[in-house]
């Protein structure tokens, strides 16, 4: 049977740090980084006789984003200890929340491939805390615990396996990073391992409706390993299948740098977490005036940012899907705007150059290094004719790499365009007297031949020539 | 609710202990008295009460999300068998 008649079922378990100051349970503060074991007290140390005490903003937090992904909120709800042992979790258990989490039923609308709205629905949203780290060191003389990160709140969004491509998934990912990004809950870094994702993949005949044996891959965080995880485990799959094997449920791990999956756990060592409400902390009790007040502080959200600059900045479809589908695209899209009233051009920048540059460097929108202000200036620099935009694009590189006022760099620079009368003829004058070829074709007939001379000026001034003003000159001249 | 070797063994090995084989008996009587004992309340008659969440009334004991750092990472190592610069050494751990 072939590759096409399979198709592939996804679900994604999304775990979010949220950045509330402190930890879930106690006050150490959050912050990512810092010497190892310095975030850390007796009770995100697991000290015995220590008691935990909920953070009031965790709460509001994972409510904030049930709400923002349509979820329904519980009034009723408590906490559950989640049993297992790992040098990382210093209590041997993890306080989550099992059957009755803070928000559930919700969902979220992506993009699908054919171009149409596709809703994803939302099981549910829980808290929970995070685990310390483990370092190793390369002379095997052990492992290192690191529990700063042990007690940062975590909110785990499990979907319904309603995903049915790496695209989707993919898709579905980053409506859930902009969300959180726009309602301020997390900073959904990456790199940082502040968004990752456990991701269920499973195969199936198309036309039938049982759901094939699911494998899981825990903790990816990032985008492109996810996609490549996803077509590999579902290929992967259906060779399986084909080859009339079974597929085990087990966890898999994914390895980069060889693109596949080996199997993670022992077999037989079976989860059994062995849930069970956690006798030191309280039911978590919410009334519908706490959740409205929630409700009405949510601040405008991608899709409805995205109608509105459809409307009042004329920009396309496209322009505005890619601008709101991160928070940090769009303040600096805000900001830019406001200053250079271009939003366009704006949205433009954002679009290729910027993309491309941070795609190149394989990071995420979260990684420019510069403001708005700045890229508004650039905009209006090049507005203004003081530089052309291949200067800007000189500019933009110059931003990543070492980032100031783009008024500051062309200056230090010495880019700043010329412009100068005299200064363009000169250039203009010479390039004619050095290729006669494309005066004769200009001559001939072929309008094309300015272009080239054009290119030629350009290349001489290394780009700074004013490029309507040699445009115009070269025909002056070549009309004489 | 009677429990069976199988299901001592198993709890055993949750919880990383080895039992020898005359240790079985003696654990599957104390958690069976143990299951006999939380059986009583299935016992108890709760027609007419609500339910509840967590074992007593109280709800929302909430912190304020305020920052308390008390920097004392030697005092917090200080009971650790091993450390190294600045953390918990432990065996090796393979992923």
């Amino acid at each position: 049977m072939p590759r096409e008649d399979y198709e592939t079922v996804i679900g994604l378990e999304v775990h979010c740090e949220l950045s509330t100051k402190t930890k879930i349970f106690c006050s150490c503060p959050t912050e990512f980084g810092g010497e190892p074991n310095t975030h850390c007290c007796p009770i995100c140390m697991a000290m015995p006789g220590t008691l935990p005490v909920l953070n009031e903003k965790v709460v509001e937090y994972a409510v904030k984003a049930g709400l923002a992904t349509n979820c329904k909120i519980a009034q009723n709800s408590k906490n559950d200890r989640k049993n297992y042992f790992y040098p990382d979790l210093p209590k041997a258990y993890q306080i989550s929340q099992y059957d009755m989490p803070l928000c559930y039923e919700g969902k979220v609308e992506i993009d699908a491939e054919n171009g149409e709205k596709k809703t994803i629905r939302i099981t549910r949203i829980h808290i929970e805390e995070d685990a310390g780290k483990l370092n190793h060191d390369e002379y095997g003389r052990g492992s290192f615990v690191d529990l700063n990160r042990a007690g940062v709140p975590l909110i785990e969004v499990v979907s319904e396996p309603d995903l049915r491509s790496a695209e989707e998934a993919e898709s579905y990912l980053r409506k859930l990073k902009a969300i959180f990004e726009y309602i301020q809950v997390s900073d959904c870094k990456m790199q940082e391992g502040s968004l990752r994702a456990d991701v269920n993949v499973s195969v199936r005949k198309k036309g039938t409706t049982e759901f094939g044996t699911r494998t899981e891959m825990k903790n990816m965080n990032s985008f492109r390993s996810i996609v490549r995880a996803i077509k590999y485990e579902a290929d992967r799959q259906i060779e399986e299948i084909e080859n009339g094997n079974k597929i085990t449920q087990e966890t898999l791990r994914w390895d980069d740098i060889s693109g596949k999956t080996f199997p993670m756990r022992d077999k037989e060592d079976a989860q059994d977490y062995r849930y069970f409400p956690d006798p030191d902390l309280v039911a978590i009790k919410l009334s519908d005036e706490y959740i409205e007040n929630i409700k009405k502080e949510l601040p405008e959200l991608p899709e409805i940012k995205k109608a509105r600059y459809i409307k009042d900045f004329e920009l396309s479809e496209k322009a505005a899907n890619f601008v709101t589908s991160s928070k940090y695209y769009s303040d600096i899209f805000d900001v830019a705007t406001e200053k250079s009233n271009n939003p366009k051009a704006v949205s433009n920048w954002l679009m290729s150059d910027i993309a491309r540059i941070l795609n190149e460097k394989e990071e995420e929108a979260d990684k420019i290094p510069f403001t708005g202000e700045d890229l508004g200036e650039l905009v209006q620099l090049i507005d203004k004719g003081t530089i052309s935009n291949s200067i800007g694009k000189k500019v933009l590189d110059e931003l990543f790499e070492n980032p100031k006022s783009p008024s500051k760099i062309i200056e230090e620079k010495g880019w700043v365009q010329i412009s100068d009368e005299g200064a363009i003829k000169e250039v203009v004058l010479r390039i004619i007297e050095n290729n006669p070829q494309s005066v004769a074709d200009y001559k001939a007939g072929k309008d094309k031949a300015v272009g080239f001379l054009v290119g030629q000026a350009m290349k001489e001034t290394k780009g700074k020539a004013n490029p309507q003003m040699l445009n115009q000159m070269f025909i002056e001249e070549l009309k004489k | 609710m009677q429990i069976n070797d199988e299901e001592v063994l198993h709890i055993a090995k949750l919880a990383r202990l080895k039992l020898k084989d005359d240790e079985l008996e003696n654990y599957k009587k104390n958690l069976q008295e143990i299951l006999d004992f939380a059986d009583t309340i299935n016992h108890v008659n709760t027609d007419n009460i609500g339910e509840t969440i967590g074992i007593n009334e109280n709800y929302n004991v909430f912190r304020k999300d305020e920052i308390h750092q008390e920097n004392n990472r030697e005092e917090l190592l200080k009971n650790a068998p091993s450390q190294d610069e600045g953390m918990f050494r432990i065996p090796k751990v393979i992923n």
